[in-house]
């Protein structure tokens, strides 16, 4: 009932009582804070949530052993790292598709994620595990790039431009992946086939500190410049109209969402749909005004990702289904409906 | 609020061709002309979308291409002839996108704006479509949401393109006495040299990127400037306001 109020006080603007952005935010990050805590608990190996608070907390009563262990140096960073990793997915897509004016904008669209898998599994082919963060990282930033110089239409970066390139470059870097993972020796291919389809096992403590402060610092930059972002979708005459640097806003938003895609893909490993879904789902919620969109993407694509790694881990025990599977099973209906209302409202 | 225009030995090749002209504050000047003859091209150097290869623009004495797009905009609005047809957004938020220009990165709305969005939807008579998404609208309704945009702008200077374009008789009409009634300074391109000579106080002609007439509506609107601008052998005759009415004759 509380995300109806809000929706509909969004949309009529109107100061006065109201939920305010504040409170929606405050609201789902204390959702994301029981979530992580229960996900903590939720595993092979069932731990309540008490003790999960215990040991957390390191009060004196909390259980040692084998379950302060599991929680403290298995769970805990594997689960903080999935909200990281939704938080700066989500908070992407709902940039690119702000600036893209496209409804399908996703990282895949501008060659990062594909690029991060290119440099991952190079790396892991050629015996350099330990390089595997850097080499994903710079695979995606390397993509990017060339994505970015194909985009560029008479020194403006050409909307339409970037699609189409990043469509190219990421099928390209896509079907070199492929090639290499195919050619591998068995011993690596499920490690190469695991990290193209993402996941978060064994996800340890020094895999945090970078991308959490790489999503922590684009969230809010991204948001600063949400007021800008909203004035896109008038287009570039009408946003040029409105004071905004269209082309120079345009150009540094794809780049900060490069960065942050790349930052976390290189430790996630490629994740599809949660950079689609996420905004989407938001702006069914509270409309399309971009000052909303933007912080509440990041939080409800954390706390999507968590109980998707939740389900990884329980779904198929003893395996772990890789991420990036369960998320394209919940994507793609979501998509097929978001399609099938786009297309009643057009014929309507 | 109204501000003046000065356009000096603009020059936007192969489009625009030295072009000079001054619009004094609270001025309703009109910018009419055969299709390409570059009007919508010298509109856009004048709100920055599109930079003149020489010549100054100032409005207000500040030099557009010099200052930032921003200050540029709070003093300049526009309306041009088509916007993307497909935004989710409903009306009132398209037309509170006229405080960008004024706003921090956060964009909180004051109570008074609020106020001025209100008004302005009001005033455009798009208030009752307040909670519709934009997309639902018919064209003339987007065109008055866009007008309720500009004025949320508080510009002195209002730019038009094609403003009339697909409205009816009854709001085009509408349209052109509120935009009057504004007191700001207001440069228009029309196609309907009529209904231009009727809301304009000076009328300038472009032809071929080229400024080739420029004064008061009964003395630009001629035959002789239609057969040589237009092409069109046309009668003109003037109301008993004193107004042009051009008759065509197209039966046999």
């Amino acid at each position: 009932m509380t995300v109806r109020v809000a929706a509909r006080r969004v949309s009529s603007g109107r100061p006065g009582r109201r939920v305010t952005l504040a409170g929606a935010v405050a609201l789902l990050a204390m959702l994301l804070g029981l979530s992580l805590v229960a996900a903590v608990g939720l595993g092979p190996v069932d731990i309540p949530f008490a003790d999960v608070w215990r040991i957390v907390l390191g009060t004196r009563d909390a259980p040692a052993g084998p379950l302060a262990v599991i929680v403290r140096d298995i769970r805990l960073p594997r689960v903080l790292l999935g909200a990281i990793v939704g938080a700066g997915l989500a908070v992407t897509g709902a940039v690119l598709q702000g600036v893209l004016r496209n409804p399908l904008a996703d990282p895949y669209l501008i060659g990062a994620s594909s690029g991060a898998s290119l440099g991952a599994v190079l790396a892991l082919m050629s015996g350099l595990s330990w390089l595997l963060p850097l080499a994903a990282f710079t695979g995606a930033m390397l993509t990017f790039t060339v994505v970015l110089l194909l985009a560029r239409d008479g020194g403006q970066l050409g909307v339409t431009r970037l699609i189409l390139s990043g469509v190219a470059v990421a099928a390209l870097a896509e079907a070199a992946t492929n090639f290499i993972v195919l050619n591998s020796p068995d011993s690596q291919l499920r490690s190469a086939l695991f990290w193209s389809l993402g996941g978060l096992s064994g996800t340890q403590w020094g895999d945090l500190p970078v991308p959490a402060t790489v999503v922590a610092i684009f969230v809010v930059w991204f948001w600063l410049r949400s007021a800008g972002l909203n004035a896109l979708v008038l287009g570039e005459e009408g946003a040029t109209s409105l004071g905004v640097e269209v082309n120079r806003l345009r150009v540094r938003l794809v780049i900060g969402s490069a960065i942050t895609v790349g930052a976390v893909v290189s430790v996630s490993g490629g994740i599809g749909f949660v950079a689609l879904m996420v905004p989407h789902a938001v702006r069914m919620v509270v409309g399309g005004d971009n000052r909303w969109v933007v912080p509440l993407s990041a939080v409800a694509g954390a706390l999507l990702l968590v109980w998707v790694d939740v389900g990884a881990r329980l779904l198929n025990q003893p395996d772990e289904i890789p991420i990036g599977v369960i998320t394209a099973m919940l994507g793609a209906p979501f998509f097929l409906v978001l399609l099938a209302r786009a297309n009643r409202r057009a014929l309507s | 609020m109204s501000l003046s225009l000065e356009i000096e030995d603009v020059a936007w090749e192969p489009v625009l061709h030295d072009i000079t002209l001054s619009v004094t504050p609270g001025e309703i000047l009109g910018l009419i002309g055969p299709n390409g003859s570059g009007k919508s091209s010298l509109l856009r150097c004048v709100y920055r979308r599109q930079r003149p290869d020489r010549g100054r623009i100032l409005v207000d004495g500040l030099n557009v291409w010099a200052a930032g797009a921003g200050e540029v905009a709070r003093r300049v609005a526009v309306v041009t002839q088509d916007s993307p047809a497909d935004l989710e957004n409903s009306v009132e938020q398209i037309v509170a996108l006229g405080r960008v220009p004024y706003l921090g990165g956060l964009g909180r709305l004051t109570a008074a704006e609020h106020d001025l969005i209100e008004d302005a939807m009001e005033r455009c008579e798009v208030r009752t479509l307040a909670h519709r998404p934009y997309a639902r609208l018919s064209g003339g309704e987007r065109q008055r949401v866009h007008l309720a945009r500009a004025l949320v702008q508080q510009p002195g200077l209002l730019l038009l393109d094609e403003p009339t374009n697909h409205l009816d008789l009854r709001h085009q009409v509408g349209l052109l006495r509120l935009v009057r009634s504004l007191g700001v300074t207001v440069v228009a391109a029309l196609h309907d040299l009529q209904l231009a000579g009727a809301a304009c106080d000076r009328l300038a002609v472009l032809s071929g990127g080229r400024l080739v007439a420029d004064g008061p509506p009964a003395k630009v609107v001629t035959a002789e400037l239609l057969a040589e601008v237009y092409g069109v052998e046309a009668e003109v005759t003037h109301g008993p306001d004193g107004l042009p009415r051009i008759n065509l004759p197209l039966a046999g």
